[in-house]
């Protein structure tokens, strides 16, 4: 067909003739497939620990691992549903976790700054700057299913009340004791506040959709705190990653008795 | 060659220059309803008004309040050592504020002070803190707020006729290499657009020139490109006049090292914000630089000078703070007398006597100029500094009322025109006389209209087809290896120039300098261009060469004539002011193909303006008959109005 | 000390064109646009470069070297291996003119379609109060130098010609921006920034931030809060946001 083999893009008539798609002699496919390769590794391990249903808590410690929390139903490990029971055992297919789980999901996969990190490393669109993209036709954020991500800020809503769960199960295991685990929740929980904080949902709506911060003092604080949150918005989606990982590795090692928390003080 | 296409175009007023000055008067004349043409030689918004950084005066009052267009008045004429045009110096300081909130209503957000007016800074020369500003990229917003009040008009013009371009038309990199004339009247101009060659002949009713300085001409310079000086000589070859010519301002802070960026500027609110000036020893020189006539005004000590910079009412300002020629004079005698720093400039410090959080607020794009351009960090290292060419205070003789040039419709502002600086431009001074006088050029081109009518010229093709042949005569000699490009010419007219008319001047060098400039004229007789028509800079550069020969010349020899200092001028042989000369003016003009440069007598300054300035103070500028003659007036009007109040 | 360094220049104009090798001397502390000043004095008078300040003020020497967008006069040469071959090129977005100079009207087009600042009627010049703290984020916008960096490496026009009716560009969503988080601004952008000038297109890869030499912090501080503000406008079921967002309307207005 020859409207298949019509120049497009960087090659479209009238722009300069190079011959080479791009002339970028950096390493600028190191980026996108690096990414690409963690996110996998990443989503990998999460599918397989939220569906094996097992080394989720350590009852030892009282450390629930945060893809399990909150556990609200019956299947649920004893001492795990801290925060009650509220339904009946679930079928082996879903996570413990399933009603949070989604918003995580969602949460994360809306979040501006996954967004550029998977459509660079999956979507290529485009894989690096002034790199071009494989796909004909682009229509970006304006049709179904991308359009979808203008849903964010609810996502972010529910993802305060997860954080506040996540933070509940640390103060929870601190009536139980103290030890590493402790402390490794906590960093959870704290790199995780800083990152749903820093949501750029978040940025606007404390202070960001203001025309006037001389007439709303206090948002203009806020708001001037959030964005130093935002700034490092790219760190934390990356680090809180791998302390969820992290957490959620180290319950399963605690549970299945790979070793014991060290330093461990019982109240 | 065969016979290129000339492409017509006709409007109402034809404004050479899209910097602000020109941007201005456009948005005059548009709104007075009259139809605009723009030529410029870059793209549109990219003109060398963008590079000013410190800010734009105005008496505005809002930081202090004492601060008024009789202060300022006087800072602009003490500043140019009393050789500025009064008039014009009374008009730009009572319309500045006006011009610089007029750009609020435009979209312009300058900084702001606690109460929500516009903040002012301190500058080089100003009494008052005065100066409206930007961060330091206050051209910048300039260039943008002008341009984006252009579009608006012609979005304006859109609703009205369909049509954007009804009312305004920009020909963006377009050159006008000659002024068209009927019956000793201006019809418009002929030029060609740079990225294809064609050529084009717009006829107008008006004209208004601004095209801005002419730094190009010298080898180390902050000006860009353009800043060749096209304006002043397509108006002189058409009989215009122009004045000053001799006063160039050389910036006392330029870039040394790189040597790539040799020149480029290094602002000077470093030092209105805390930034001195050091020599190789250490030592705050400046302080051994105060000229008599400034002594009461400056402190005498380092501390006096750092306590005004957080209680100016008690204290004096610090020396670095001097006008722009005093500086850059101190700076050529430290290097001169083995003080310099490694690469022949001083050294400019602000690292260590102000926060790194302070600095980057204040000046970021010096932190980025000199982060990327010098691999310096100026919040921990000193700058290194040294005088570059940055001003023309010279230019078109103007009515200070009306811009109107000698040529009947011919109008001209801004850097182009000569005389509201008189031999030295004050820092902030040059984007506030855009405004002012650009709005007043676009006024009078509107009333010249209203008065003669909208009728342009007719230019005959054969007319037209004899410039356009003219103008390819370099393409004629391609490969003829008895033709030079214009590239080697203009080097070595730069050098020369920066070497021989540059900060010091002599007569020997004078003499020399036009010697130079026989041989590079006869050199430049034998321009070729090589390659195609369509977007050639080799060719470009012919015109400009020629342009800036010309204009070198006209500074040569009014440099030569004026057997004193002052301002932008310095004579080793005449080192001191002289009263006469205060009173005579130069006016470069063409006879034919020769330059001739004579005295005429310079503008009075109006009774009431002298009773501004106590007798004292007269004293070092007027010879006593003036001051005399100037009470007497005074005296018998009653209007011994007592502005001046004490000093 | 200086070396000879290795270029490839595109020459050529819209009818074809191609790399052209030149060896050319570099002294320390030169910038790529010094190289190719000196390659135009010495070598190819007629090569074409479109530039002006040459300190990073006036944004014209875009271009793309070794196939990223910069600055000429912004990139120094020790940024480069000396044996490095340099490859040169004109922004691949425009339609090129000659050699590196583009056709950039596109730009100017799209400037033309955003409706000015409208102030509000009856404040006359001089009555004028804002506060800093309201006119800072509109002048981290007005930095920009219009170099149309943003624009070329955008992938939206770049790789995808005819999106360019649609699509206004990074350099026109700070613009809407400025003028939408204006303190005296009375216009209604919100809507017209989703609607006709295509920031739905948008998805956010960051190019247009990392190019820019202005630094000007274009996804974080202007597009992405453009994008929370339309959403308030058009997808939010909510109905507090929307009225939200009109009380701040009329509020601007007075």
């Amino acid at each position: 067909m020859v409207q298949a083999k019509a120049p497009f893009g960087v090659d479209a008539p009238g722009r300069a003739s190079v011959g080479k798609r791009t002339l970028r002699t950096d390493r600028w496919w190191y980026q996108p497939n690096a990414t690409a390769v963690l996110l996998t590794i990443w989503v990998a391990y999460a599918t397989v620990r939220v569906f094996w249903r097992q080394y989720y808590f350590a009852a030892e410690y009282d450390y629930l691992s945060p893809f399990t929390s909150p556990c609200v139903s019956a299947s649920c490990a004893p001492g795990s549903s801290s925060l009650g029971v509220w339904f009946g055992t679930f079928p082996v297919f879903l996570p413990y976790a399933i009603i949070t789980l989604v918003f995580l999901l969602g949460f994360r996969t809306t979040c501006y700054y996954y967004r550029k990190a998977y459509y660079r490393a999956f979507a290529r669109t485009p894989s690096a700057c002034a790199v071009p993209e494989p796909h004909k036709r682009y229509h970006g954020e304006t049709r179904f299913p991308l359009i979808i991500q203008n849903a964010h800020r609810y996502f972010f809503y529910v993802a305060v009340l997860i954080s506040l769960v996540n933070t509940y199960d640390v103060i929870h295991s601190l009536f139980h004791g103290i030890g590493l685990g402790t402390l490794i929740m906590a960093a959870n929980v704290v790199l995780l506040w800083a990152y749903t904080l820093g949501c750029h949902a978040c940025r606007h709506a404390i202070g960001g959709q203001l025309r006037h911060f001389s007439k709303h003092p206090l948002r203009y604080k806020m708001w001037k705190g959030v964005s130093k949150l935002t700034n490092k918005h790219m760190q934390f989606t990356g680090t809180t990653l791998g302390t969820l990982m992290f957490t959620d590795w180290y319950v399963w090692m605690l549970s299945a008795k790979v070793f014991a928390d060290p330093f461990y003080i019982h109240f | 060659m065969g016979q290129p296409t000339i492409t017509r175009h006709s409007s109402d007023i034809l404004i050479i220059g899209a910097g602000g000055a020109g941007l201005r008067a456009a948005i005059a004349a548009r709104e007075a309803g009259k139809t605009v043409t723009i030529v410029c030689k870059s793209l549109f918004g990219k003109a060398h008004t963008v590079m000013a950084e410190g800010g734009m005066a105005a008496a505005m009052g809002n930081v202090n309040p004492h601060d008024n267009w009789q202060v300022h008045f006087r800072d602009t004429m003490r500043g140019g050592k009393f050789m500025s045009h009064p008039r014009m110096a009374e008009l730009h300081a009572k319309e500045s504020p006006m011009r610089v909130w007029e750009l609020e209503t435009y979209g312009a957000l300058f900084d702001r002070t606690p109460e929500g007016k516009i903040s002012q800074r301190n500058f080089g020369g100003h009494e008052y803190p005065r100066l409206a500003h930007v961060g330091d990229r206050t051209g910048l917003e300039l260039i943008r707020t002008l341009q984006q009040k252009v579009t608006s008009l012609q979005q304006d013009d859109k609703k009205a006729t369909g049509d954007a371009e009804s009312g305004i038309k920009v020909f963006a990199e377009t050159t006008i290499i000659r002024l068209l004339m009927r019956d000793g009247r201006i019809g418009g101009a002929f030029g060609y657009q740079r990225a294809t060659g064609d050529f084009f002949s717009f006829t107008a009713a008006a004209v208004i020139i601004a095209t801005g300085g002419l730094g190009k001409t010298f080898k180390v310079t902050s000006n860009s490109w353009e800043s060749t000086g096209d304006g002043l000589a397509i108006a002189l070859r058409a009989g215009a006049t122009a004045i000053n010519m001799e006063f160039v301002q050389f910036h006392p802070t330029g870039m040394m090292w790189p040597p790539s960026v040799r020149g480029v500027l290094v602002t000077e609110s470093v030092r209105g914000d805390g930034g001195v000036l050091r020599n190789s020893e250490g030592k705050r020189f400046m302080f051994n630089y105060v000229p008599e006539v400034f002594r009461n005004q400056y402190a005498t000590t380092e501390e006096e000078g750092d306590r005004w910079y957080t209680d100016p009412d008690h204290n004096k300002r610090p020396p670095e703070l001097l006008p722009r020629d005093e500086v850059a004079r101190a700076i050529n005698a430290e290097v001169k007398a083995g003080r310099g720093s490694p690469h022949g400039g001083v050294f400019l410090d602000i690292g260590s006597r102000r926060s790194e959080e302070f600095i980057r607020r204040r000046l970021p794009s010096m932190y980025h100029q000199f982060k990327q351009l010098a691999d310096v960090d100026i919040t921990k290292e000193p700058m290194e500094v040294g005088p570059t060419g940055h001003y023309a205070m010279g230019g078109l003789e103007v009515d200070p009322d009306t811009q109107a040039t000698n040529i009947p419709g011919m109008f001209c502002a801004g850097e182009a025109s000569g005389g509201l600086h008189g031999s030295n431009r004050l820092g902030g001074n040059s984007l506030s006389d855009l405004a002012v006088f650009g709005k007043r050029a676009g006024d009078a081109a509107v009333a010249f209209v209203d008065e003669h009518g909208h009728q342009t010229p007719r230019f005959s093709d054969d007319e037209l087809q004899a410039y356009a042949q003219e103008a390819l005569e370099p393409f004629r000699h391609a490969g003829d290896p008895g033709y030079e490009n214009a590239y080697d010419i203009h080097r070595a007219l730069q050098e020369m120039m920066f070497s021989l008319v540059g900060i010091i001047r002599t007569e020997d060098e004078m003499r020399q300098a036009l010697a130079e400039l026989d041989k590079l004229d006869e050199r430049a007789k034998k321009l070729k261009a090589e390659g195609p028509i369509a977007f050639n800079p080799g060719w470009h550069l012919c015109f400009d060469v020629q342009n800036m020969l010309l204009l070198g010349r006209c500074i040569a020899n009014a440099a030569l004539l004026r057997q004193e200092s002052r301002g932008g001028h310095t004579r080793n042989d005449f080192p001191t002011m002289d009263p006469e000369w205060r009173r005579t003016l130069l006016e470069c003009s063409l006879d034919g193909d020769t330059v001739k440069v004579v005295r005429i007598p310079g503008p009075k300054v109006a009774p009431e303006l002298m009773a501004l300035f106590d007798r004292h103070e007269l004293e070092k500028y007027f010879t006593e008959e003036e001051i005399d003659e100037a009470e007497a007036a005074n005296r018998a009007g009653g209007a011994a109005v007592a502005m001046g109040e004490g000093e | 000390m200086g070396y000879t360094a290795h270029f490839r220049v595109w020459r050529g104009d819209a009818n074809g064109g191609g790399l052209v090798d030149y060896d050319v001397e570099v002294n320390p502390g030169e910038v790529v646009l010094d190289v190719i000043h000196r390659i135009q004095a010495e070598q190819a008078g007629d090569l074409a470069v479109r530039w002006n300040c040459k300190a990073g003020k006036c944004g014209s020497c875009s271009m793309e070297i070794n196939g990223y967008p910069r600055l000429a006069c912004m990139t120094r040469m020790s940024i480069y291996r000396q044996d490095e071959i340099i490859n040169v090129t004109p922004m691949r977005t425009f339609p090129v003119i000659k050699d590196l100079v583009t056709d950039v009207s596109f730009n100017f087009e799209k400037l033309l379609s955003i409706p000015a600042f409208a102030p509000p009627p009856g404040l006359q010049p001089g009555e004028y109060r804002m506060q800093q703290e309201d006119v800072e984020r509109s002048q981290e916008f007005r930095k920009c130098i219009e170099c149309f960096l943003c624009q070329d490496v955008c992938h939206v026009i770049r790789d995808h010609e005819e999106n360019k009716k649609q699509f206004a560009g990074p350099r026109m969503f700070i613009r809407l921006a400025e003028l939408d988080m204006h303190p005296l601004d009375v216009a209604d952008r919100e809507i017209a920034a989703q609607e006709d000038f295509g920031l739905g297109f948008c998805n956010i890869t960051k190019c247009c931030t990392e190019v820019c030499p202005a630094g000007i912090k274009i996804t974080d501080n202007a597009i992405i809060p453009m994008k929370e503000r339309v959403v308030d406008r058009k997808y939010d079921p909510l109905p507090f946001w929307r009225r939200r967002r009109r009380v701040e309307e009329r509020a601007s207005a007075q």
